[in-house]
């Protein structure tokens, strides 16, 4: 069993929940996103600078278990400096995976698929999720006419 | 099965309650198993508790050998039902001092008691502007039914604050409690801070304005002596799931004089006296409250939870966790990040303690503990505005019953340790 632990909690995960990466604030921002997750208390914000469609820098700061932090870590790292259109193409992959569906990683994103292992525990997919559904949420927004308000989604929703 | 006269036989308890936690594990069949390759360690009965095989023996029993429906048979086997069915009635009314056996009313739990005294007597009594006071810790079962009907009636609920160290704060009592209060309705000990509320005096702050006091007493039956007369309140709740009985099962206990006043809830069978095409008339307590066939089966079973508990001895089963809560709660303040919530005298509260960890979700610690074999409760235990004035979002909850003793602390504190060493910390 442990080893199914050590599954879940895999070095690359405990390594991003120890040091997470995005943690730094922005100068400036074009929107934000949050995102939070009533069942276990986890809350995520997110500000994101874009530059001619690519998403230039974010910053993310996480509340929550290790899970959560991890994967807002790990989705900081792996979305950074990436046209949105990619940005969103991977956060969809992730939710699929995340969901036991098939999904695809390029191979330089080996971080993300280290998000894996939570899916043997079914209670703790949300707090994975959590990250991902917020980005791919704000970036609709922001590309959506009314834009610039703050979106703010609830993972027990995405459930239904 | 153990009585109050069994001295301790191995080291494992290094305490003399009067509670041979050896033997009572040797009763608990689920106790045996393992749990991620390590022997369980169930610190979660606050959540419900195990049961012991004398409990599970009496639902079998009554299975296999006179099972039938309650109150409605001439024949053998309903006679034996019935009068078994009713005789674990008058044990409940002896186990928690009720002065008459029909104030007695069998429900699902503690859940549907507390709505059947929001929804049946609350309709009737509490109108708009009136005001219905509760605490900042109670379980959602003693809010949201009160909650609703302070929605339903236009009706003001208030609250009790509580203090930084997890008590009610009563300073202010008489600005919360008013004149226009009708019920006060309180949990007897917290199920996330321990906390054992004075119900008794709250009883007569309430009585003095007219109100009526609600107490929900999940976590206290299972694990103190109770006196509902002794305690002066007017209705009492609690669940036999969280007390060595089957699910499925809980007490609703009111004054004689209120339950008689107040409307049925369910309706049916086995509720009524008369009933023709234009007029139907209700049956006397406790028949009134329960309409249609009972759990008579898990009723059965927790009579067996009762004879076990009186077997012990309540006493002495509050003097064991009071030990065993005073040792968790010395060990777990030595541990580096760990915070305890609640009182900190094991004899002002239960064994129920939540704590958090100042780097490591209550999620994560579950699931670690888990991996350990170690069951404990993640998250905001059902108190979702204690969390908020705890300005918390969770928290990881060891509760401990007659079958966990002093080294049950020590394989907890000793894995949260590991614990931190495996997050890096
Ligand atoms: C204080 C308190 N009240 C009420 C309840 C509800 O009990 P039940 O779910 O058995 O109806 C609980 C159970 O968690 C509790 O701890």
């Amino acid at each position: 069993m442990s080893s199914q632990l050590d599954d879940m909690y895999r070095d690359i995960i405990l390594d991003h929940f120890r040091a997470p990466r995005g943690k730094s604030k922005l100068d400036k921002k074009d929107f934000s996103s949050g995102g939070h997750n009533p069942s276990c208390g986890d809350e995520i914000e997110m500000d994101i600078k874009e530059e001619n469609g690519v998403l230039k820098d974010i910053h993310v700061k996480c509340r929550g278990c290790a899970i959560s932090v991890a994967s807002g870590s790990i989705l900081a790292e792996a979305v950074k400096g990436k046209p949105f259109e990619e940005v969103v193409k991977i956060a969809e992959e992730v939710r699929k995976i995340l969901k036991g569906e098939e999904g695809v990683l390029s191979e330089d994103l080996e971080d993300v698929d280290a998000l894996k292992g939570v899916r043997k525990f079914p209670v703790r997919v949300k707090c994975a999720l959590l990250a991902w559904l917020t980005l791919i949420e704000g970036i609709k927004n922001y590309k959506s006419e009314d834009g610039k308000e703050n979106p703010t989604i609830s993972t027990d929703e995405d459930d239904k | 099965m153990p009585t109050k006269t069994d001295k301790r036989t191995t080291g494992s308890g290094r305490n003399d309650t009067g509670i041979d936690t050896n033997a009572v594990r040797a009763d608990f069949p689920i106790l045996t198993r393992e749990i991620n390759g390590h022997p369980l360690v169930y610190l979660d009965s606050a959540a419900s508790s195990q049961k012991p095989k004398a409990v599970i023996n009496s639902i079998v029993d009554y299975y296999e050998n006179y099972h039938s429906n309650v109150h409605r048979g001439l024949h053998t086997l309903a006679e034996k039902a019935t009068n078994a069915y009713e005789n674990v009635r008058g044990r409940t009314a002896q186990f928690i001092g009720a002065p008459h056996v029909e104030e007695v009313i069998f429900t699902r739990g503690a859940t549907e008691s507390i709505n059947a005294i929001a929804s049946a007597w609350g309709d009737d009594n509490v109108g708009e502007g009136d005001e219905i006071v509760i605490t900042e810790m109670e379980h959602h079962a003693n809010f949201v039914p009160w909650y609703a009907l302070a929605k339903r009636k236009n009706a003001i609920l208030k609250k009790i604050s509580i203090t930084t160290d997890g008590q009610l704060d009563l300073s202010n009592l008489s600005e919360i409690i008013t004149e226009r209060t009708k019920v006060v309705a309180v949990s007897h000990m917290s199920n996330v801070l321990g906390t054992i509320n004075p119900i008794k005096e709250l009883a007569q702050a309430a009585h003095k304005v007219g109100a009526i006091l609600v107490a929900d007493g999940a976590q206290a039956v299972p694990h103190m002596p109770v006196n509902v007369s002794e305690l002066g309140v007017d209705f009492y709740a609690f669940s036999s799931h969280k007390m060595l009985g089957p699910t499925g099962v809980g007490v609703l206990w009111g004054k004689k004089e209120i339950l008689e006043k107040m409307q049925p809830f369910l309706y049916g069978g086995e509720m009524i006296r008369e009933v023709s095409f234009e007029k139907v008339t209700w049956a006397d307590l406790p028949n009134k409250f329960e309409a249609g066939t009972p759990n008579i089966a898990d009723v059965i079973g927790f009579e067996a939870a009762l004879d076990y508990l009186e077997n012990l001895g309540m006493d002495n089963i509050r003097r064991h966790e009071i030990d065993v809560t005073t040792y968790a709660i010395e060990q777990l303040s030595k541990l580096k990040g760990i915070t305890i919530q609640g009182p900190h005298d094991a004899t002002m509260r239960g064994g129920a303690i939540s704590f958090t960890d100042a780097d490591i979700h209550p999620h994560d610690i579950s699931t670690f503990l888990d991996s350990k074999g170690i069951a404990v409760r993640a998250g905001h235990h059902c108190a979702q505005p204690l969390m908020r004035a705890m300005n918390i979002i969770a928290t990881a909850r060891a509760s401990f019953y007659i079958y966990n003793d002093r080294k049950d602390v020590d394989t907890l504190c000793n894995a949260l340790t590991q614990m931190r060493s495996y997050f890096g910390l």
